[in-house]
């Protein structure tokens, strides 16, 4: 009996989590497209964002009640801290709600990761994390050739100053190459890539504790301690969730000051 | 796995060096403090995506 059961058990080995556990299955279908949890998490951000900081706004009184409050300290903290310190004083106004709404957009939709009935990091889709980085790409871009003009602007960004000509060979393809090329796929890489890995870290602490638990034996003080790991762990990821957001939104406003800026 | 475990450590390392020189920073001259977490956000964020460079390669390879 005894043999039996360890036959049994040790014949269903223990998967870890891998890439396919992202493989969600459509929700539902729209003529023949399939409709999944991360696309109508996208909208559901997006309305939430939006009801949010509409709701926040709409008094606009001189004295602010608790709501109005909270959504301009998280309005001043996005202007101040990310806006108003790396574009300058002169020129930020413009990116302000650009910075904002994205800011808003990941840190909810990352939020989802650890919300009860989503439980799945929006942007641990490439494709999602993708697009975002291609429109900021696009933003930066087209802010530094509408003040510099294409040619100056290519000057801008792929000649740095303070350097002999003599090495304008060398280093000039390897700035365009980082400064036009890879900065969208890193930005996005980045941020998929935490998500991604968060996500896959929790799945396997609560599916290894699972498993530990129906191990018996040892497993009943292991599979306890994997689920404690994966409280600590869930902490962490609200951590990175929000530090994802920021440093995405930073890091576009970067760029932006980067393609505004007279000298790189 | 294990390589990315090793190709961990470098970034690792970095972002540490990194937020140690933001902190000493700070702690020498506390008014400076928005001029270098700018700085220090971007040093994290380019050791962080060695890093991320490598767990993708981990899944692709």
């Amino acid at each position: 009996m005894n043999v039996a059961t360890e036959a049994t058990v040790s014949a269903e080995e223990f998967h870890a989590p891998g890439p396919a556990i992202f493989e969600l299955p459509p929700v539902f279908e729209i003529a023949g497209f399939g409709v999944t949890k991360p696309m109508l998490q996208l909208l559901v951000a997006a309305l939430l964002v939006f009801a949010l900081l509409y709701v926040a706004a709409r008094q606009r009184s001189l004295v602010p009640g608790r709501l109005q409050f909270a959504g301009e300290g998280a309005y001043g903290f996005v202007r101040n801290s990310v806006g108003r310190d790396i574009i300058g004083s002169r020129d930020f106004q413009k990116f302000v709600p650009y910075l904002v709404t994205v800011f808003f957009f990941i840190l909810v939709n990352n939020l989802f990761a650890s919300l009860p009935f989503f439980q799945f990091p929006t942007f641990s889709r490439a494709g999602m994390a993708y697009a975002l980085a291609g429109l900021s790409w696009i933003i930066y871009n087209a802010v530094g050739i509408a003040k510099h003009g294409f040619i100056g602007y290519l000057k801008v960004q792929c000649v740095p100053s303070g350097v002999s000509p003599v090495m304008y060979p060398l280093l000039v393809p390897l700035e365009f190459f980082s400064n036009i090329l890879v900065r969208p796929v890193t930005l996005a890489l980045r941020l998929f890539c935490n998500m991604f890995a968060g996500h896959i870290l929790l799945v396997l602490f609560a599916t290894g504790g699972l498993y530990l638990i129906e191990q018996g034996g040892i497993g009943y003080v292991a599979g306890p301690l994997a689920w404690v790991l994966a409280i600590a762990v869930s902490f962490l990821e609200m951590l990175v969730q929000f530090l994802q957001a920021y440093v995405f939104t930073l890091l576009n406003a970067m760029y932006i000051q980067g393609a505004l800026s007279d000298e790189h | 796995m294990i390589g990315y475990g090793l190709a961990a450590i470098g970034p690792g390392i970095a972002i540490g060096l990194i937020f140690a020189a933001y902190i000493n920073g700070v702690a020498r001259q506390p008014e400076a403090q928005s001029r270098l977490q700018s700085i220090a956000i971007l040093g994290f964020a380019l050791a962080e995506a060695l890093a991320i460079i490598g767990i993708a390669l981990a899944f692709v390879l």
